[in-house]
């Protein structure tokens, strides 16, 4: 203890105290991190991993470049993890028709082993987010506090009813109706196209699942008001009063003042 | 007793007992002279007429569905946690004046029903507003001795939009906030004094405790009462001035030519009034208006995708969503003296819908003065037959539509798979020269159609029956029109440009020579009305065109 504080006014110890900050603020958020990140998938098998790595080579590698460390058409695929994968591929984003300004749904290109086995050959390349365990997406958190956290995090992209909203230069955030909860959870943890990653330290998994939970039950609630118009607030309801009520209206006017001759 | 009261006098005794009531009512009331007048009040039948009856009977639909709403709710901006029966928002903390409007929907008996009645009716009542004072104006029907109707009229179109914005904001929903901040905001950009008028009207920083509850007051107490007062005036008016007609037969502007009020008019609009209710009443069955359980509490810093204002608002939203933040590399918003001046809010805010309001309560003055039309007006025209005053209306009414339009800027962009950016490029260049191609493509068209009024009221109607003549020449066989018909095809004025004339001084003054330039402008473009002498030598050339079918080569040879 005398020898540090007989050192204190050395020249070199403001160095040496400034690499020890440095040293511990950059470990520590490193384990912060990674406690997020780096869930290095186990339950593959190797033979996943082998056909998953065929079919990548077949499908996927002409963009993504060989061994998916990309290529001019494609960013690198080492790292972004199972979850990406699994959404990308299963919504049917991937394989990717056409350019544009996102990659849009489609029917899904490859069977759910297939989808499977392409995770489980990304997943290998690095650690990344993983598919979410079956207790988060299960759709029975808490839907209030779930709609809070969406009406603060995803309502000013994806409309405060999930119908969706445009995006700048022809992107947009898709309606959430019919979204499935793994996949929901698997774009807040990967962030795909224009979407923001919500990582575990800015949503909780709790939190997620409460979203999903809201999420299912205004789907599954439906509209207790009737139609609900495409659930796009006062634009379509203005476009129905003026066709369809003032049309019906203008209809019986015409009738009322027609004459019998 | 005296018997000087002549008991002999036959007394009008009735028969029934109810008509005994109805006498006894009579001779005190004096109803059944107010009967004979107004009964015999004859209004012609259009139905382009009956807007204004759909914009009073939404406003009845409006007043009994909105008493029903004011038993269940309660404007208070205190806070509460939701304990009715919406389980996605149970517990959440939010206004009094939100939990008593999602209690409405969810927990009172119809009363989503009741809240759909009164929103659908209030979007029906702004559109049918409208619409009757498109077919005032297209038709020209604000002219003398009409144009303080029509400022009651356009009186009357504020004070719609403001019910409905001020009830829009009272569910304190998330969507509505949104709307309060957008105003809230404008408010504050206007200089000097925004800030002030602001605080005062939300009572402190936005959005503050006091807001609903004084919108509630204006929304059920001052505003219907105006527009009660205005409608009542409006209906006075009409009253005196006797209604407008169509050109037709018989009609000129000394006489109305129509059914009485009673009792078939008196019928037909009674049941009017059921059917306007029934359209509203299944609307609002069918069809979800205002989900404001999908949007939640309003909390300044969520804002939802897709968040517009009814559609009567819109085009002030869509002035705000065009308005670029800077012009080249000129920042709209500038500071100085030390102060911000946000002309990309207050400009785009105020001076669309202030040109608007502007051109639409002066026009009849306008035109009248570049017209020098100072006589009384009770045929209408056709809106062909003023090209010019239809240009212009159709060039305010595309330029409304482009920010109508650009409201929905973000829904055009998802639903037809289009770039945002393109749509507000778009809709901006569409701003300034929109108008003014609707005004030339009007003119156009309006002219067109009188070119072809005159040639129908010349040559006949075209059959498209081909006859081969005996030498072999084909023609299309014409059919005469009826006296009626025609009559509506030439009874019209068709004013040429009125020169600048010189004052009591004999000078042209300079407002004169506007003046005459304008009426160039107005008139210049004119198809005449067939005069008799036309008609005359057009049927006296060739016959009666059943002359022509009898295959009287000759004479059509000479055609």
């Amino acid at each position: 203890m005398k020898a540090i504080s007989q050192k204190r006014r050395h020249p070199l110890a403001a160095i040496a105290l400034l690499l020890m900050g440095l040293l511990v603020t950059g470990g520590l958020y490193a384990v912060a991190t990674t406690v997020n990140q780096a869930k290095a998938d186990t339950t593959y098998s190797a033979s996943d991993v082998a056909e998953g790595g065929k079919l990548f080579a077949a499908n996927c590698a002409t963009c993504h470049g060989v061994g998916a460390s990309g290529s001019q058409s494609g960013p690198s695929l080492v790292g972004v993890g199972a979850a990406a994968v699994d959404f990308q591929v299963g919504t049917g984003r991937m394989p990717m028709q056409m350019n544009g300004p996102q990659a849009e749904k489609k029917p899904a290109q490859f069977n759910e082993a297939q989808t499977k086995q392409l995770a489980a050959y990304v997943a290998s390349l690095a650690p990344g987010p993983a598919i979410p365990e079956a207790s988060v997406i299960d759709g029975k958190g808490d839907a209030a506090k779930g709609g809070e956290l969406f009406r603060t995090n995803c309502a000013m992209c994806h409309n405060a009813a999930a119908a969706g909203g445009a995006l700048t230069r022809g992107k947009f955030a898709p309606a959430l109706a019919g979204v499935s909860g793994q996949h929901i959870y698997e774009a807040m943890v990967t962030g795909p196209q224009n979407m923001p990653v919500f990582n575990d330290a800015n949503i909780s998994p709790e939190g997620k699942r409460d979203i999903i939970t809201y999420l299912k039950q205004i789907e599954s609630n439906g509209s207790p008001g009737g139609a609900d118009l495409g659930a796009l607030g006062p634009v379509s309801e203005g476009l129905f009063v003026w066709i369809a009520g003032l049309g019906v209206i203008i209809a019986f006017t015409i009738w009322l003042t027609s004459r019998t001759s | 007793m005296s018997s000087s009261l002549t008991p002999d006098a036959p007394v009008f005794v009735a028969k029934t007992k109810g008509g005994r009531i109805t006498d006894f009512v009579d001779q005190r009331v004096g109803g059944s002279g107010i009967l004979r007048e107004f009964g015999r009040k004859v209004f012609p039948d259009h139905w382009s007429f009956m807007f204004g009856e759909v914009a009073l009977y939404s406003f009845v639909i409006l007043l009994l569905s909105g008493t029903f709403l004011t038993f269940f709710f309660d404007p208070s901006m205190a806070e509460t946690h939701y304990a009715g029966s919406y389980t996605p928002l149970k517990n959440v903390e939010m206004s009094v004046a939100y939990s008593s409007s999602l209690n409405i929907s969810f927990d009172v008996r119809g009363g989503l029903f009741m809240r759909q009645v009164h929103h659908w009716a209030a979007l029906l009542f702004v559109a049918s507003v409208s619409v009757h004072m498109l077919r005032v104006f297209f038709t020209g029907a604000f002219r003398k001795p009409r144009e303080l109707n029509w400022v009651v009229g356009s009186v009357l179109l504020i004070l719609s939009m403001a019910a409905g914005f001020t009830g829009y904001s009272l569910p304190d929903d998330l969507l509505s906030g949104n709307g309060l901040r957008i105003i809230d905001g404008v408010i504050k950009s206007i200089p000097v004094i925004g800030t002030y008028i602001s605080f005062f009207l939300f009572g402190g920083e936005f959005p503050g405790t006091m807001i609903i509850s004084r919108l509630y007051m204006l929304h059920i107490l001052l505003v219907p009462a105006l527009i009660l007062l205005m409608i009542v005036m409006h209906l006075f008016m009409v009253v005196v001035h006797k209604h407008t007609q169509y050109p037709g037969p018989g009609r000129n502007d000394g006489n109305v030519v129509g059914y009485p009020l009673g009792p078939v008019y008196a019928a037909k609009a009674g049941g009017f009034f059921f059917i306007v209710f029934g359209v509203v009443a299944i609307m609002a069955a069918f069809f979800t208006i205002n989900p404001i359980w999908n949007y939640g509490p309003y909390d300044p810093s969520p804002v939802s995708a897709g968040t517009q204002p009814d559609w009567y608002i819109g085009f002030v939203d869509g002035a705000l969503r065009l308005m670029p933040g800077t012009i080249g590399d000129w920042k709209v918003e500038q500071i100085w003296f030390g102060h911000m001046f946000t002309f990309n809010v207050l400009l785009p805010a105020l001076v669309p819908a202030g040109i608007l309001f502007t051109v639409m309560f002066t026009y009849p003055w306008i035109e009248r003065w570049i017209t020098k039309d100072n006589r009384e007006h009770h045929v209408l025209d056709r809106p062909r037959n003023a090209p010019t005053r239809t240009a212009i209306g159709m060039a305010g009414f595309v330029w409304y539509c482009v920010m109508w339009a650009a409201a929905g800027s973000d829904l055009i962009a998802t639903h037809f798979h289009v770039a945002l950016n393109d749509v507000t490029y778009w809709l901006r260049a569409l701003f300034f020269i929109g108008p003014v191609i609707a005004f030339i493509v009007t003119k156009r068209v309006a002219l067109a159609l009188q070119r072809k009024d005159r040639e129908i009221a010349l040559h006949g109607r075209e059959t498209g029956r081909i006859v081969r003549l005996p030498h072999g020449e084909f023609i299309e066989v014409h059919a005469p029109l009826d006296e009626y018909k025609r009559y509506k095809l030439v009874g019209f004025e068709s004013p040429s440009p009125l020169p600048a004339v010189p004052n009591e001084h004999g000078v042209v003054d300079r407002k004169e020579r506007r003046r005459a330039k304008l009426s160039r402008w107005f008139f210049e473009d004119r198809v005449a009305p067939v005069t008799p002498v036309e008609l005359e030598a057009a049927h006296g050339h060739h016959g009666s065109h059943e002359a022509v079918e009898a295959a009287d080569a000759q004479k059509t040879l000479s055609h």
